[in-house]
């Protein structure tokens, strides 16, 4: 057996990750939709190539939380937010903000596979074109190599490139989505149920990629999967009624959680 | 653990607690055979290590059970890698016995030393222990390679250890019974005998646990023993 170094034993077992650098820090979030308040003082911070989960049931504000993290929310209307979000101890909603630009630095992958109706290498190259990253023909195609590499579809991918993205199978499509957004080089990436849709052995290859990617980005994902928060992640973030209840390493979430409501949830037991 | 999983860490989670066994194993197996040496040698100085190596043992063996309580808990593994987790945390609990076992045999090196027993007896008492090493040296290459057959062999074999040490016991008697001032020291010679018998049995206990995580199946039968020792010295009809 081959003896790892430490540094390499510690990166593969996942060691905890709480006192990595911060990447975001969400300060007194809250959300209104109208008159209806989705969120309650959230108090969240993102550390910097880490893989942090939110979990909880279905309507307590997980994917309301991740959407603020890059202003997915200003799309909609009657939509208010108060408190304070930074991407490296800058005010993301500072009316200075250019959104289009914070969005390239904060991307996201959607629950359904969406590639747009074009080639897979359009579906690369897109974002990349629209934020000026290529000068040439061959820095594009240097682009869209790497980013499928990344995301682990180049050799099933690499041979059909003038083909439909909408071709692929849906868990090869979710990965192009993911290649899309590893594209213009985001800092961040922000996954909203990103294996929903997909079978089991489609599920693990994307858990792998998000494994991988973490070297390079800051990923949050939103799952209700809490067996696959556990599996992906390094910190757990764990929401009820618009609350936060519960934010540690997924070590310490999943064997010994510190808030009675989170142990309940993740046993099944809620009540 | 032929094949790799899709999701690469928990193969390294594995690969982890696989090479901690190992580590544990080769502590255990160095603790057993200076015990011994210290024991034949009254060697004080080795002895005085072996006793404090066993923190060693015993902190790997919680570091191996709380890393396969949170494997568990995160990779929710089922088949062979619930087995070989489940094992693992067995091994560890025979292991750290059997480093247990090497500093007891280590803590009686002092009250044997003043003793003059003969070279004959502590003939007997090394290879005793050789026989209980070749074990745990063979069980933690089969921990290694995970043959089955093997692992059934080295249980076959568990019960030559036993009849070796009815013997000692036998031997350690009639040295008691010419003179009473052997009495201390035999009596500290035979816990000794016994904790290396007992080392044998751990090594079975592992043995068994192998055969298990690799086939799924419990082994066949009752263990092969032969502990004639619980009679000795009984009056016949």
């Amino acid at each position: 057996m081959n003896m790892m170094s430490e540094a390499a034993v510690e990166k593969a077992l996942d060691k905890n990750m709480s006192d990595a650098p911060l990447k975001m820090i969400g300060k007194d979030v809250s959300v209104y939709y109208g008159e209806k308040r989705a969120l309650f003082d959230v108090n969240l911070n993102v550390r910097k190539n880490t893989v942090t989960a939110l979990i909880g049931p279905s309507g307590c504000g997980k994917s309301t939380f991740l959407r603020t993290l890059n202003r997915m929310n200003d799309t909609i209307d009657g939509c208010r937010i108060t408190g304070k979000i930074t991407l490296d101890n800058a005010d993301i909603y500072d009316p200075s903000v250019d959104v289009v630009e914070l969005r390239a630095r904060v991307g996201m992958v959607f629950q359904k596979p969406n590639p747009f109706p074009k080639s897979i290498y359009e579906n690369i190259a897109y974002g990349p074109r629209i934020h000026g990253l290529a000068k040439t023909k061959a820095d594009m195609d240097r682009i869209v190599e790497s980013s499928l590499q990344r995301a682990g579809l180049w050799n099933e991918a690499k041979d059909r490139l003038q083909e439909p993205g909408t071709g692929l199978s849906g868990g090869q499509q979710q990965r192009l989505c993911i290649a899309r957004a590893v594209a213009v080089s985001p800092e961040v990436i922000l996954m909203d149920e990103p294996c929903s849709a997909l079978d089991p052995i489609a599920t693990a290859k994307v858990e792998e990629l998000i494994h991988e990617l973490r070297t390079n980005f800051t990923i949050v994902i939103v799952t209700h999967s809490m067996q696959q928060a556990a599996r992906v992640s390094q910190r757990t973030a764990m929401f009820h009624l618009g609350n936060l209840v519960e934010e540690n390493d997924t070590d310490k979430m999943f064997t010994n959680p510190d808030d009675q409501r989170t142990q309940d949830y993740i046993m099944g037991r809620f009540g | 653990m032929s094949s790799t999983h899709i999701y690469t860490p928990f193969d390294e989670e594995l690969k982890y607690l696989a090479r901690r066994i190992s580590e544990m194993g080769g502590i255990a197996e160095q603790m057993v055979a200076d015990s011994v040496r210290a024991l034949v040698n009254s060697d004080f100085a080795l002895a005085q290590k072996v006793i404090s190596e066993d923190a060693i043992l015993d902190d790997a063996e919680k570091q191996i059970n709380e890393k396969a309580i949170v494997t568990i808990a995160r990779r929710q593994p089922v088949a062979s890698d619930l087995r070989e987790i489940m094992g693992a945390i067995r091994i560890a609990a025979d292991l750290e016995r059997v480093g247990d076992l090497g500093k007891n045999n280590a803590k009686r090196v002092i009250a044997v030393a003043n003793a003059t027993l003969p070279r004959q007896l502590s003939r007997g008492l090394e290879h005793l222990a050789e026989l209980a090493l070749m074990q745990l040296k063979e069980v933690l290459d089969v921990y290694a390679s995970r043959s089955v057959e093997k692992a059934n062999s080295i249980r076959e074999r568990d019960s030559e250890i036993d009849a070796i040490y009815t013997s000692l016991f036998r031997e350690l008697l009639t040295y008691m019974m010419e003179d009473p001032r052997n009495i201390t020291p035999c009596t500290h010679l035979l816990f000794c005998a016994k904790n290396i018998e007992r080392i044998g049995d751990h090594a079975t206990n592992i043995a068994e646990t192998i055969f298990y995580m690799a086939t799924g199946a419990q082994p066949e039968g009752e263990r092969p023993k032969d502990d004639s020792a619980n009679t000795v010295g009984a009056l016949a009809d």
